[in-house]
């Protein structure tokens, strides 16, 4: 058996930066977002990694990585990503950033996986984030499934354990820190994974140098999606609020710190 | 009227980006180099930078955790980042460039990461640069790191040249280390016995074979050699006690002990057997040279990273200062800007910043040079080889022809009809790229250093007491004292300043240094806002005061210009760093203009970084076109004797009280602009002696005036610079723990 994974994973700028959403001439942007250093979008590098773990485990499968960003920054974030497991890049190039309209989003990603020469739909898997780390929509993946005539859905996914005749057991995340178990029948379908079970593999530049072989002519071919908004509107942009109320106590025995703890955990 | 020297005022957006400084440093087409750094830089920001925050440094001895770090260091591909493809690497051709980019970013962090991922290629460079084919296959293929599915486990090497006092330091000719022959069989190869006691050495704690510099101590050997050790060798391998160090304590260092019996084929390079002795092939110096040319650059560079690390989280400090205070309302300036309210803490930031700039781009220059250095070399050798010219001397000799014709192009007027045909020859080519070299690693390695250690000082005072804890963010106080290691290891700045006094007045380099001062000017007639005319006053400047010094004897009739005269050549040398630091500042900016243009990672943006990064240029010319200043002034009146009251001098230039009223008489108003006046009863003025004359020396004080004129802008661009600084937008936090 093997497999055709193709996994969808657009860049966000990296967590630590300064974001401030700002008015842009179309629509609400990050402020300096093009020079702010972009990370692959975090839910979808844990589908990335499970995908090339999966994929070393089947003998003559492919994985494929879909992405769709600006292309200068798409090729930066390739020097990390790319050393860190093997795949063919499918570049989709565009002025997408958060704030993108994610069904013009899904139907560019879907054009871009449909025209991927020796994909054969009936080994595919898609996997991606179950949502992203800019916005958040959580919506995209399952679009894009859709317009690729894939219905079998998983979201929140920690797992897939796949069997020899083709069939896998999913475990989605459900409310109250549980997991609902799944089995699926077969490809295709469509995985939007939470964060998985495996770390994020080290550098290894010389897996980088093979993967470059095919990255930098994927770069170089790479399509330009112009993104409709469709009329879709944003009131407002802001960033989730901190909250950190300190209170300085000297002296407080255990006890009662446990206890204030208990009441307060009582009130939520 | 308004000039480029008070532009419209600087708002660079964030700190520059990677794709900004892989345009600075060329390699934005390089893959491999953007792969390496991303790889060092992760190892540097999670692994080491934990290992910093929980007080890993607080140990002398090797610990499992540091060893764990090396093992980071194979699986990122920083140890193989030196072999090629074939021996387990992944970069082909030099790599000189590549090491600088993985020290520059493991120093970032920590400089004893860098110094212990180095420390390996240290080892193995003798046997890279100098060794024979089979010790270069033998001792890379154990280094190179496990392939997946391999369980083996990679060699450690030492570098083994320092020795106990009273040997071996900066003084790297007196070894105590020595070779005899333990036994020499009929028709086979001599066995060699070893004794070697190593002091202040990387590495050592779990080294696996050392590169040791040793002197023959018997008849049948000729002079000194360096020797490949291994662990397993019959005798005395001891890795000796842990150096008590208070810098760089991730890297392993420490006094090892030798006594070993070796086969004569361990020595680095081979040797011949003549007249019934064993000669070798290199001598210890021969073999120090090659591989401390590249080696030191990267060393430059790990000071330079530092420098630049300093900024984010300075910066963050400065603003948050005052935060959650009463009075600091957020929207209030001293909640929003926090110290950099004030003028001096922005302007010190400045300083700090445009010397890591200049320090950056001098080393980055000097490590491209050497990729470029490393075929034409081999191409040279290979000349060399054809025509029968063997040996240190014969060479040079045979070079001689090449410089004159290397000094005739670099004086050759445009379109001259030779100028084709000299720069096609490759020996020309050699000598050319060499000159710079043998001025450029010296450089880098003493100013980046020795300066930015002085300027680390700098950047820790601007974090307060905080600076000096080990919570500061950035580990800004172990950076400092970091830094005097650089400064010390691989040569001290005795060592750099002595290599500088002879390289630095080459026929070939002085030319050279001639067409960069020209270029310089025109640089400053297209871009004067980087100071460029500032930089090539005070080039002019340095040149005048050598050549003058070259001739010039002090008040004693001792010549100036002399190897023994350190107080004359080192502050010369010292001088030219500066300049050339600000040299290659200035060029890696024109550069960032030229492509960033047309790059569109940073087209939107590179205007506003260039401007900045111009000021930067601007605040440092000053700075050094300063240092030149005073240290050229030095040295031209400082070794003349000042008259003095009695002697013979005064006599000429000074005027009697009687003399000079009979003047005033014919002459109104000389009385009041005499100075040296001698009163009827022998009284003078209340001071050193009458004021000393400048004869030969009138050019240098034009220049000096020109000089200062030359300052204007720099200032203004200072200001610039710092309003730049109040406003660029950094992270919400540093990227790797504190
Ligand atoms: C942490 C650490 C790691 C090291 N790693 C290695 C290693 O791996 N391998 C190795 O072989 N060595 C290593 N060294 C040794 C290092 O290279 C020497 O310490 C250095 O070369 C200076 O030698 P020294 O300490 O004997 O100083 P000295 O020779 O005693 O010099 C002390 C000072 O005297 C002055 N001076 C001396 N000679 C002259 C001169 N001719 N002209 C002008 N001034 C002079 C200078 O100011 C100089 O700085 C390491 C050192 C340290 C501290």
């Amino acid at each position: 058996m093997s497999l055709h994974i193709v996994v969808c994973a657009g860049i966000v700028p990296d967590p630590l930066q300064t974001l401030e959403p700002i008015a842009g001439p179309n629509g609400p942007a990050l402020k300096n977002e093009m020079m702010l250093p972009a990370v692959l979008d975090p839910w979808a590098a844990s589908a990335l990694y499970e995908a090339a773990t999966l994929v070393s485990k089947f003998p003559g499968s492919r994985l494929w990585l879909v992405s769709l960003g600006p292309k200068a920054k798409l090729q930066q974030v390739m020097m990390t990503i790319a050393q860190k497991v093997t795949f063919e890049l499918v570049a989709v190039d565009s002025a997408s950033n958060g704030f993108a309209d994610a069904s013009a989003t899904a139907s560019a990603l879907a054009s871009g996986i449909a025209a991927i020469p020796d994909l054969d739909r009936t080994k595919l898997l898609l996997f991606g984030g179950w949502e992203s780390a800019s916005r958040g929509a959580g919506v995209t993946l399952q679009t894009v499934g859709e317009l690729l005539g894939i219905t079998d859905q998983f979201a929140g996914v920690d797992q897939i354990d796949m069997r020899e005749d083709g069939s896998f057991e999913v475990l989605e995340r459900v409310e109250g820190g549980k997991h609902q178990a799944s089995v699926c029948a077969g490809a295709p379908a469509v995985l939007g994974w939470a964060t998985g079970n495996l770390p994020e593999p080290h550098n290894n530049p010389q897996i980088g140098m093979a993967n470059m072989r095919t990255v930098m002519p994927a770069l170089q071919r790479a399509k330009q999606a112009a993104l409709t908004n469709d009329g879709q509107q944003y009131l407002s942009a802001s960033l989730p609020s901190q909250q950190r109320q300190t209170r300085v106590v000297r002296d407080l025995a255990p006890d009662a710190i446990a206890q204030e703890l208990v009441e307060w955990i009582r009130t939520q | 009227m308004p000039t480029s020297a008070t532009a419209s005022s600087s708002k660079m957006l964030t700190l520059p980006t990677d794709q900004i400084r892989q345009l600075q440093w060329r390699f934005a087409e390089r893959y491999d180099l953007q792969m390496l750094a991303q790889s060092a830089r992760a190892v540097a920001r999670s692994t080491v930078a934990q290992m910093v925050a929980s007080g890993e440094r607080n140990s002398h001895e090797w610990t499992p955790a540091k060893n764990e770090m090396l093992e980071a260091f194979d699986r990122a591909g920083i140890t193989a980042a030196f072999m090629e493809p074939e021996e387990g690497g992944f970069i082909s051709g030099p790599k000189n460039l590549a090491l600088a980019l993985a020290a520059f970013e493991l120093a970032w962090v920590d400089g004893g990461a860098a110094t212990a991922s180095l420390a390996g290629f240290l080892a193995l460079a003798p046997i890279h640069e100098r060794g024979t084919p089979e010790q270069s296959r033998r001792y890379k293929a154990l280094s190179a790191p496990a392939q997946p599915g391999e369980t083996r486990k990679p060699w450690r090497g030492a570098f083994v040249l320092t020795e106990p006092i009273p040997y071996v330091g900066v003084d790297t000719g007196m070894l105590s280390g020595k070779v005899r022959i333990a036994g020499w069989p009929d028709g086979e190869e001599p066995w060699l016995q070893v004794e070697k006691r190593g002091r202040f050495i990387t590495n050592i704690a779990f080294a696996n074979f050392v590169t040791a510099a040793v002197t023959s101590d018997d008849p049948r050997i000729k002079g000194s050699c360096v020797m490949i050790l291994e662990e397993t060798d019959e005798g005395t391998f001891d890795h000796g006690t842990p150096t008590k160090k208070l810098v760089h304590q991730l890297s392993s260092t420490g006094d090892p002990i030798f006594n070993l019996k070796v086969p004569a084929s361990r020595i680095v390079g081979g040797y011949t057997i003549e007249d019934g002795a064993l000669v070798p092939k290199f001598s210890h110096g021969e073999v120090i040279e090659a591989v401390f040319r590249r080696t030191r650059v990267t060393v430059g560079l790990m000071t330079a990273a530092k420098l630049l690390s300093a900024v984010e989280p300075v910066i963050r400090y400065q603003r948050s200062r005052f935060r959650g205070a009463e009075g600091a309302k957020p929207g209030t300036v001293r909640y929003e800007q926090g110290i950099q309210q004030r003028e001096d803490a922005l302007h010190r930031l400045v300083d700090v910043w445009a010397t890591g700039e200049a320090a950056a781009s001098l080393g980055f220059a000097t490590a491209r040079l050497f990729d470029e250095l490393d075929p034409i070399e081999r191409q040279k050798t290979a000349i060399m080889a054809q025509r029968g010219i063997a040996g240190g001397r014969a060479e040079l000799k045979a070079l001689r022809d090449s410089e004159q014709r290397a000094v005739e192009l670099l004086t050759m007027r445009e379109g001259d009809p030779r100028k084709e045909e000299i720069v096609a020859d490759p020996l020309v080519q050699f000598v050319l790229k060499d000159a710079e070299a043998n001025v450029l690693c010296p450089a880098t390695k003493l100013w980046n250093t020795g300066n930015g250690a002085n300027m680390m000082r700098e950047a820790v005072s601007l974090m307060g007491g905080y600076g000096i804890t080990e919570d500061c963010p950035g580990f800004l106080a172990s950076k400092w004292i970091d830094a005097q290691l650089e400064a010390t290891y691989e040569g001290p700045e005795a060592v750099q300043r002595r290599q500088l006094t002879v390289t630095m007045t080459s026929d070939v380099f002085l030319a050279q240094f001639r067409v960069w001062t020209a270029e310089m000017r025109r640089v400053a007639a297209t871009h004067p806002g980087t100071g460029a005319c500032t930089l090539a006053t005070g080039m002019r400047m340095w040149l005048w005061t050598l050549e003058h010094l070259q001739n010039a004897s002090d008040a004693l009739g001792s010549k100036l210009y002399h190897g023994q005269r350190q107080g004359v050549t080192f502050p010369l040398a010292d001088a030219l760093c500066w300049l050339l630091a600000s040299r290659c500042q200035i060029l890696d900016v024109l550069e960032l203009e030229q492509r960033g243009a047309y790059d569109p990672s940073v087209a939107d943006t590179v205007v506003d970084t260039v401007q900045f990064l111009s000021d930067l240029c601007h605040v440092h010319t000053a700075r050094a076109a300063g240092e030149v200043s005073r240290i050229c002034a030095e040295l031209v009146f400082g070794y003349n004797e000042h008259p003095s009251w009695s002697n013979q001098a005064c006599t000429s230039c000074c005027f009697s009280a009687v003399e000079l009223d009979e003047l005033e008489e014919t002459m109104p108003g000389i009385a009041a602009m005499a100075v040296d006046v001698i009163e009827p009863n022998g009284s003078h003025p209340q001071k050193a002696g009458p004021c000393a004359g400048c004869a030969g020396a009138s050019d240098f004080l034009q220049l000096q005036n020109k000089l200062c004129s030359c300052l204007s802008g720099s200032r203004l661009a200072k200001d610039r610079a710092a309003e730049a600084v109040s406003k660029v937008m950094i992270p919400e936090a540093l990227d790797y723990p504190a």
